[in-house]
């Protein structure tokens, strides 16, 4: 790691009080020198400093401000599990979930984040052994094919049940029926799992074992 | 994209003053239309000031039993609040039939209201567009318009409104709060958004720096019903071919009152006043809610390849207002 003048500011890094650029969050260019040796960060007018927390590690990295938070997981943090697929909000695979909720890492910038607690698909199974319920229900019920926008349905999965069990309807949720009414969890029947993940496509068409492994979880 | 500086606002008026002080600037919230614009090339502003760390994301009740929503509420969160669904079904069924359960945790009020035409000529900085390029030109006409506008379109431009929100908003008569550099106004959403005229790069009455603070329900009037019903390609996360908002209120097999508005047949949500003026003192009847809508389609002017918007519309209204004048009596 390259420590200049007591901080490593430019370059990714796990925060810590050693370095200065993490006690004090600095914008502007930095010395040519420091870019010169960091691949994949350039400096620029518009660098900004930010702290992200991803998968339980606390991270302080300077961005130019237009990086995506996809960008930024994927080229400066090395967290490749969200995928780049369309690029515009159109096909689910980027999707990580914010302060808890699932959202395009895609369509905002990194730089709007600062201090945002980030969960991806690879930060949901607790240590190497233990996997997340909808991670082993996508293994038990073969939930995929290529796998590449398998890490979006699974964060997809993960946000858009704990929406179900906060009482949140979708527009298939039968009115004055009382499911998910006054926050009584709505009632997953399939036709409510394809319309809350319609947001996720599988160019695979793997949706019918998808929709298995999502109510499996979801049935427990 | 083009180098932009990045501001969050911590308090409302010094957004709107930044914002207006500076004309290459833009207000920044949930993002997922206008990121996507800049990575397109519609956009290209040199500042972003984010609000969406401001105050503006309550949903309160009004003392008249009207709502006020924040500009900054998710569009999840509205339409999973219990009040809302209870008092403006029409409301929390069309945000519901908008967009994906991750663009809905991103999207805004305000954002919502200010998302601009999914026109395929306006997003393709190739072709000729008089919204994105004043006086470049239309490639819809004369091009690919299936999913053009059949009502209040112009020469100019074809193009729809995409938003689901605002269709039942209009339908409930809602109220857009602005502020300004000299405090806020209040602009009733069926006069928010334009027809195109000869200005088609303006989509809404808002100045330049407005930013909105809120959106105002009126209260809903006892006894009515309100649903909204979307026709689209496919059956989930897909713009509207057309879609019908409506508000019913009936006395027994005749219609009291009726609020009715369409969309994806205009370049605004078309609040359909005449069919609503057909409606009020009819016979609560198929014959009569047919007869509405063609009041109110009469004046269309069909493309090659959108004629089929009108008569989707006529029997999407009467399938919605039957399906309302039934509950009712019920």
């Amino acid at each position: 790691m390259i420590v200049l003048d007591g901080s490593h500011s430019g370059v990714p890094h796990r925060r810590s009080p050693a370095c200065r650029s993490c006690r004090e969050p600095a914008r502007g260019r930095l010395p040519a020198k420091v870019w010169l040796l960091q691949p994949g960060w350039y400096p620029s007018e518009v660098d900004s400093h930010l702290t992200l927390r991803v998968d339980g590690e606390e991270w302080s990295l300077t961005v130019d401000t237009r990086t995506t938070l996809l960008d930024a997981l994927r080229d400066r943090l090395s967290i490749t599990s969200p995928k780049k697929g369309c690029d515009h909000g159109q096909c689910g695979s980027c999707t990580v979930l914010i302060d808890g909720r699932r959202r395009l890492s895609c369509l905002t910038f990194a730089v709007a984040h600062d201090e945002a607690e980030i969960t991806t698909a690879e930060g949901l199974a607790t240590g190497e052994s233990e996997l997340h319920p909808v991670q082993q229900a996508f293994l038990d019920h073969d939930g995929f094919q290529c796998g590449y926008c398998t890490p979006g349905q699974i964060c997809s999965a993960v946000g858009m049940l704990a929406e179900a069990e906060a009482g949140h309807p979708s527009v298939v949720t039968p009115t004055g029926n009382g499911s998910g009414e006054s926050g009584r969890p709505a009632v997953l029947d399939d036709d409510e799992i394809r319309e809350r993940m319609s947001g996720n496509l599988c160019r695979c068409g793997a949706y019918v074992n998808i929709v298995t492994a999502i109510r499996a979880v979801a049935r427990r | 994209m083009i180098p932009f500086d990045y501001s969050r606002a911590t308090d409302a008026r010094t957004a709107v003053a930044t914002v207006m002080a500076r004309p290459d600037a833009a207000f920044l919230a949930g993002g997922t239309n206008l990121v996507d614009h800049m990575k397109l090339g519609l956009a290209s502003p040199e500042l972003l000031v984010d609000v969406t760390r401001l105050p503006l994301d309550r949903i309160e009740e009004l003392p008249d039993g009207g709502m006020r929503i924040g500009a900054t509420v998710r569009n999840s969160d509205l339409a999973a609040h219990p009040l809302l669904r209870r008092r403006y079904p029409v409301l929390s069924q069309a945000l519901l039939a908008g967009a994906s359960g991750q663009l809905r945790n991103a999207a805004t009020t305000a954002g919502n209201l200010l998302q601009r035409t999914r026109c395929g000529y306006f997003q393709d900085v190739t072709t000729p567009c008089n919204k994105r390029e004043p006086g470049s030109g239309c490639a819809a006409v004369g091009g690919w318009n299936r999913h053009h506008a059949v009502l209040g379109a112009s020469e100019h431009c074809l193009a729809v409104h995409p938003s689901d929100m605002a269709v039942a908003m209009s339908a409930l008569d809602a109220v857009v709060i602005a502020m300004g550099a000299e405090g806020e106004r209040r602009i009733p959403v069926r006069e928010f958004h334009r027809l195109p005229g000869d200005t088609p790069e303006r989509d809404t009455v808002l100045e330049h720096g407005e930013l909105i603070t809120a959106v105002e329900l009126p209260p809903s009037p006892p006894g009515a019903r309100s649903a909204y019903r979307k026709v689209r390609d496919r059956a989930s996360f897909a713009f509207a071919l057309i879609s019908v908002a409506a508000v019913l209120e009936t006395d027994g097999d005749r219609v009291r009152d009726a609020r009715i508005a369409f969309g994806g047949v205009a370049h605004k949500p078309w609040r359909a006043t005449r069919a609503e003026e057909a409606l009020r003192g009819a016979a609560a009847t198929e014959d009569a809610f047919r007869q509405a809508a063609d009041a109110e389609l009469g004046a269309a002017q069909l493309l090659p390849d959108n004629a089929f918007k009108v008569p989707m519309t006529r029997n999407t209204l009467a399938a919605v207002l039957r399906e309302l004048a039934t509950e009712e009596r019920r």
